[in-house]
């Protein structure tokens, strides 16, 4: 099968900093991927390199099989991207940067789809609104209607919640997730990692430029074994019996890693025999968030 | 076709929404040197015989604004679309950098032939004013304002900022616009300037121009029409070079 993303080697320099660093990536039709990394890791540049906003240095991309440059028309076609600056023309309607949005891909009449997606996006009541007057939330459902107009198989989102409230971010995702299930395969980049690990089925990483880490979501989030243990406790000291522990402390507040419930009745009998009060008790399980975090200080312990 | 027609159409639409001073505007303030210069000069200047100087200088003004606004057009479109950002609109679909430059083009030029007939219509009312042979008169017209558009993409595509842009038109455009002999001929200057002037080759489209009016000039329209035509072919191999590489817009 024809791989919806292949980019390889793709590397990207702006003078001497490094942007791209010899990314991989193949991302099959159908996926719901998520692309992630903290701020400057290099995400909206691989973004805009698939899209042909900007030129690699080194290395290629393709979409759906075409090559992003020598193919540039028909990678294009197949793809929809919602930048994540907040653009707009001024000089038009909703309805009319629609319309207009379609003629660029060659398509005259494509009222019924555009109608559609004003619905979906709860943008019908200001079709006829001057792009002007939109509040920051709805510019950004404009722009992920702009990346829809042509119906691409292939869909990147880069930050398309940001700024969205939260009611129309679970609208959107529900949208978004249809789109998904009629076989149109969904890149997201965001920094809110629970919507991440809610939706994707796959998730890269990136770090200043590299794929610090590629897996299935499943695989990632429970790639570390155990859980966190919270207790709020009557004393600031732990008793001895459980000074060893792994963990971290706030106050009256804390935390110890443990690796399965057994370990919980023994931290529990321990904190009875010393008479310690026990106020509340969380048991957390691993999540993306963790998981990222140790990726970032695991990758920065390695590289310094 | 479609890609190119929406583009085209958009770019259209943009100045027509605000054509009081797209428009409205230009066709005002050349209306105003008509008035003023040919009244304060009517007396002291006669270029050809038989010919007024307020006639004379109407085919000049006309292509002026002819020239000035299809610069403005093209160029202040790309540099607005690049400031906000919205030029991303067009460089995600899959336009080629032909159809873009051809868009963007075409309704510069429409939109500089739009105010000349504007300028022409009301001067007009006023002025008995000859037309020899339309047909060079179009074809200068055509030729101008196409090259002024494609100017104002170069011009649009290099500038990042509003004043770099400004800079562009007040040291190259309005100069060579000024001393290209709309106020008045060649033959009038100082033979340094004469052979400077025909360095200039804004001189060949006004002198072209006005030969379809008069059926004078100070050379031969076909002269002008090879001059304007080359200088047209260069420059619009320049703008389709930079629209091809992505030069400064797909960085
Ligand atoms: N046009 C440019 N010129 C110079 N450097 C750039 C340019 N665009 C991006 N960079 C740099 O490239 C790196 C990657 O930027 P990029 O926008 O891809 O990050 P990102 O992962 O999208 O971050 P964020 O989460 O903040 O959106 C950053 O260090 C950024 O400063
Ligand atoms: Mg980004």
């Amino acid at each position: 099968m024809t791989p919806a993303i292949e980019i390889q080697r793709l590397g990207k320099c702006y003078g001497a900093l490094v942007a791209l660093d010899n990314v991989d990536l193949v991302i099959q039709p159908g996926e719901f991927f998520a692309l992630l990394g903290p701020n400057g890791a290099g995400k909206t540049t691989l973004i805009s390199i698939l899209a042909g906003l900007t030129r690699a240095s080194h290395g290629t991309a393709s979409v759906m099989g075409y090559d992003v440059l020598s193919g540039y028309r028909e990678a294009r076609k197949r793809l929809g991207v919602v930048p994540q600056e907040l653009v707009y023309d001024p000089f038009f309607t909703v309805r009319e940067t629609l319309v207009i949005q379609s003629g660029y891909f060659g398509l005259k009449r494509n009222d019924v789809w555009i109608d559609e997606i004003l619905h979906h996006l709860d943008l019908t009541e200001k079709a006829h609104a001057n792009v002007r007057a939109l509040s920051g939330g709805m510019k950004r459902r404009l722009l992920i209607a702009q990346a829809l107009v042509h119906k691409p198989p292939v869909i990147i989102l880069d930050e398309p919640t940001a700024g969205v409230d939260v009611d129309l971010r679970q609208s959107l995702w529900q949208f978004i997730r249809q789109l998904n299930l009629q076989g149109h395969t969904i890149v997201l980049t965001t920094h809110y990692l629970e919507e991440a690990e809610a939706l994707c089925n796959r998730v890269a990483v990136l770090k200043q430029g590299k794929i610090i880490a590629l897996d299935s979501m499943h695989n990632l989030v429970h790639s570390t074994r155990g859980y966190t243990l919270e207790f709020r406790l009557s004393s600031e000291k732990l008793p001895s019996g459980l000074q060893a522990w792994p963990g971290k402390q706030d106050g009256c507040l804390h935390s110890l890693k443990i690796k399965d419930s057994s370990e919980i009745e023994t931290a529990l009998s321990i904190l009875r025999e010393s008479g310690i009060q026990v106020f509340d008790i969380k048991l957390l399980q691993p999540d993306l968030e963790s998981v990222f975090m140790k990726l970032m200080e695991a990758d920065s312990a390695g590289s310094a | 076709m479609t890609g190119f027609y929406t583009l085209f159409y958009k770019e259209l639409l943009r100045f027509w929404k605000v054509s009081l001073q797209t428009i409205l505007a230009p066709i005002l303030s050349s209306l105003l040197y008509l008035l003023i210069f040919s009244h304060v000069l009517a007396n002291r200047v006669q270029v050809y015989d038989g010919v007024t100087y307020a006639v004379f200088l109407i085919p000049g003004l006309v292509m002026m604004t002819v020239l000035q606004n299809s610069f403005a057009n093209s160029s202040s479109s790309l540099i607005q679309s690049k400031i906000t950002g919205n030029l991303v609109f067009v460089l995600l679909s899959p336009l080629s950098y032909l159809e873009i430059f051809l868009a963007y083009i075409s309704a510069s030029t429409l939109r500089g032939l739009m105010v000349g007939m504007g300028v022409y219509a009301a001067a007009l009312l006023f002025y008995p004013l000859p037309l020899q042979s339309p047909l060079w008169v179009i074809l200068f017209a055509l030729l101008g304002s196409a090259l002024l558009g494609v100017l104002g993409v170069i011009a649009g595509i290099m500038s990042d900022k509003f004043d770099q842009l400004a800079a562009f038109q007040n040291f190259i455009i309005l100069p060579l616009t000024f001393l290209s002999g709309v106020f008045y001929s060649i033959h009038s200057l100082p033979p340094v300037w004469q052979l400077l002037s025909h360095l200039n080759p804004f001189f060949y489209m006004i002198d072209g121009f006005r030969y379809g009016f008069f059926g004078i000039s100070d050379i031969s329209p076909y002269i002008s029409m090879s001059v304007v035509l080359c200088c047209l072919i260069v420059i619009s191999g320049w703008a389709l070079w930079m629209l091809k590489s992505g030069y400064k817009i797909r960085s």
